[in-house]
């Protein structure tokens, strides 16, 4: 224990000794474990972003859609062709078990308008469940009912940009909204949340029956997407599959031919969404490395110029009395002590960027601990490995030449 | 009386290039405990390899050495660096101290590469009292480049002592420094003597081998003289004969 302090303290003279030189050696630490840090922080904090936008979807959901999204290799996108029905909705809640809850969907955008004002704003038509599923209370009025959806009425539900653009400090519920010139009347208004990743407003929109939003806005017969909640997350595969086979039959799809539809369970969606920025903080991660590398062979570098410089000290310490292993961990120390004070700044300065980036840009970072615990680990270890060679180098000095040496 | 050091027919070889350079042929000798011996001899006559060797920094060719009767010629590399620590203490020609680092801490460095770790406390206090014993305590906490050469070499000294070592090697003691320095440190080596160190000392100076008990002269790699010295120098005794002069010198200009 004595003999690991003083050969701290010994490392800890040599390195203040030189202080610039210490220092930019350091740099290649610092900077490389903070960049590693600093990116670990973005892509965490983007992963939390998503995976709460992907909550935001509802518990144990599987989406359907309307129209295959890799057909010909292109993507259509949500309701591209309208080959959903309220029949396979209606189906899909009668006859596959675990199905708790089914909302038909179908979405536009259109110009809307109250009083003298208009808006250009998204209209969605969903079933009253749309709701519970999504977990998006109604904060004053209240939502439409099953016989809204049935006589196809005239009812929206609102988010509070639409108040804020058409109705601004008026109280919205009982108002009439013009949808294409179509009066609706507003029943209630959905709880305001904010901005999403993205950038859009989750606010800005209004929802209609869906069978009003076919009829009286679209004009279609068709369905965009349906929204399927399953009783718990296990169900999710067997109701994903029951699903297929049942549009397929509803359909009349024969065997060997394409879906006319897709169906991603909550699951799939979330690793398609996190796979971009998981490839992207790999990428940037692997980046990081070779600036750890980098910093590392500084590290060699400078020690194997320090060993040169101070032979005739490690002579005067062999004759003194000094064993090889001596003399090899008294030069470790050193390169671990440079690499471990760089790791522990880079740790800080990375905290510090992703701090800033987060102020700079309103995304959110997040610093998972063990990766904190990694990068010391790893600056030691960076230390160990870059340093073992000059280190063995100064140990193996014949103390004589060592001695003579000018 | 032991031999502190016991040589049998050592012979040192070196491959320099393609030349065999035969730096020492057959010595045999004897040290015995409280000696003070002087080894003498042309640049060239193989007495710095003997150093080495007697050193433990080298090992022999040929032949058998006996270090306070342990047979050094067979040890490895870590055997020896514990001999050296334990059993000899080295006084170099350039003082041979660590920069940056005060006198105190140089006179504590073999204690570091002790088997038996001494605390704290208990290192300081033995090297504060090697410093006394060279008459540096009061410099403790001084740099080597505060202290003048004199006083370079007795820290030197200070740390070759402070692992109480059955020998004092010396490599030209005095061969940076100015002669009344040089009689100076003869004084210490002297005073350690009279308490049963150990001495042994390489020189090529005349005058400071006739302050030693006994001259070893060597040339070509052998021992051809080993005489007691007969007109021993006092150390005491010059330097007061040195300042009377320089008196002198003083009183006439």
């Amino acid at each position: 224990m004595m003999r690991i302090l003083a050969t701290l303290k010994i490392a800890a003279r040599a390195l203040r000794r030189n202080k610039l030189r210490t220092l930019l050696t350091m740099l290649g630490m610092i900077i490389g474990v903070g960049a590693v840090i600093a990116m670990v922080g973005i892509g965490n904090g983007a992963k939390s972003q998503i995976e709460a936008q992907i909550a935001s979807m509802g518990q144990n959901v599987v989406l359907v859609f309307s129209g295959s999204f890799t057909r010909g290799g292109t993507r259509s996108g949500w309701g591209g062709a309208g080959t959903l029905t309220i029949e396979d909705a209606e189906g899909i809640l009668r006859e596959i078990p675990g199905v708790v809850a089914v909302s038909p969907e179908i979405r536009t955008r259109a110009q809307i308008a109250a009083g003298n004002q208009n808006w250009n704003t998204s209209i969605q038509g969903e079933s009253p469940e749309y709701f519970d599923i999504r977990q998006w209370p109604i904060v004053s009025g209240s939502a439409f009912t099953a016989q809204d959806v049935r006589s196809a009425n005239k009812v929206a539900v609102i988010g509070k940009t639409i108040v804020d653009e058409l109705l601004p400090g008026e109280d919205p519920i009982g108002q009439v909204i013009r949808v294409k010139n179509v009066p609706f009347i507003i029943l209630g208004m959905l709880m305001p949340k904010g901005l999403s990743v993205q950038g859009q407003d989750q606010d800005d929109l209004i929802i209609v029956p869906y069978t009003s939003a076919m009829k009286r806005v679209q004009r279609v017969t068709t369905l965009g997407s349906i929204i399927v909640q399953a009783a718990k997350p296990s169900l999710l595969s067997p109701i994903q599959q029951q699903i297929i086979e049942l549009l397929r039959q509803n359909h009349k799809i024969t065997p060997g031919k394409d879906d006319d539809f897709t169906v991603r369970n909550q699951q799939e969606i979330a690793e398609m969404a996190t796979a971009q920025s998981k490839t992207m903080t790999l990428l940037l991660a692997a980046i990081a490395m070779v600036s750890l590398v980098v910093g590392g062979i500084g590290i060699m570098n400078i020690m194997l110029v320090s060993v040169t410089e101070r032979t005739r000290e490690i002579g005067i310490r062999m004759a003194i009395g000094a064993r090889g292993r001596d003399i090899l961990l008294q030069f470790l120390t050193e390169a671990v002590t440079l690499s471990v004070i760089g790791g522990i700044l880079g740790i800080g300065s990375g905290f510090g960027v992703s701090k800033l980036i987060a102020a700079k840009t309103s995304w959110p970072t997040l610093v998972p601990s063990e990766w904190v615990i990694c990068a010391f680990f790893v600056s030691a270890a960076v230390g160990i490995f870059f340093g073992f060679y000059p280190a063995r180098k100064a140990s193996q000095l014949d103390p004589i030449d060592a001695l003579r040496y000018e | 009386m032991s031999a502190v050091i016991s040589l049998q027919d050592i012979h040192k070889t070196y491959q320099t290039g393609s030349v065999e350079v035969h730096a020492v042929r057959g010595v045999t000798a004897e040290i015995q405990t409280g000696e003070f011996v002087a080894i003498m001899g042309a640049s060239g006559s193989g007495k710095s390899t003997l150093m080495n060797i007697i050193g433990c920094l080298d090992r022999p060719t040929k032949g058998q050495y006996l270090l306070d009767g342990t047979d050094i010629s067979k040890l490895n590399r870590d055997a020896l660096a514990d001999i050296r620590n334990q059993k000899i203490g080295f006084i170099f020609q350039g003082f041979n101290l660590l920069s940056r680092t005060s006198a105190l801490e140089n006179v504590e460095l073999p204690m570091l590469y002790w088997h038996r770790h001494l605390n704290g406390r208990e290192q300081r206090a033995r090297a504060l009292s090697a410093l006394e014993t060279v008459g540096l305590a009061e410099r403790a906490d001084h740099h080597p480049n505060q202290l003048s050469g004199g006083q370079q070499q007795r820290v030197a000294i200070a740390r070759a002592l402070v692992n109480q070592p059955a020998l004092l090697l010396a490599d030209e003691p005095t061969g940076n420094l100015d002669s009344q320095t040089s009689i100076e440190i003869m004084g210490v080596f002297q005073k350690l003597n009279e308490k049963a160190i150990t001495i042994v000392m390489v020189t090529h100076e005349l005058d400071i081998a006739r302050y030693t008990k006994r001259n070893l002269i060597m040339r070509d790699g052998r021992i051809v003289s080993d005489t007691p010295v007969t007109q021993r120098l006092n150390a005491e005794t010059e330097l007061r004969l040195l300042r009377d002069a320089q008196q002198a010198v003083q009183l006439t200009v």
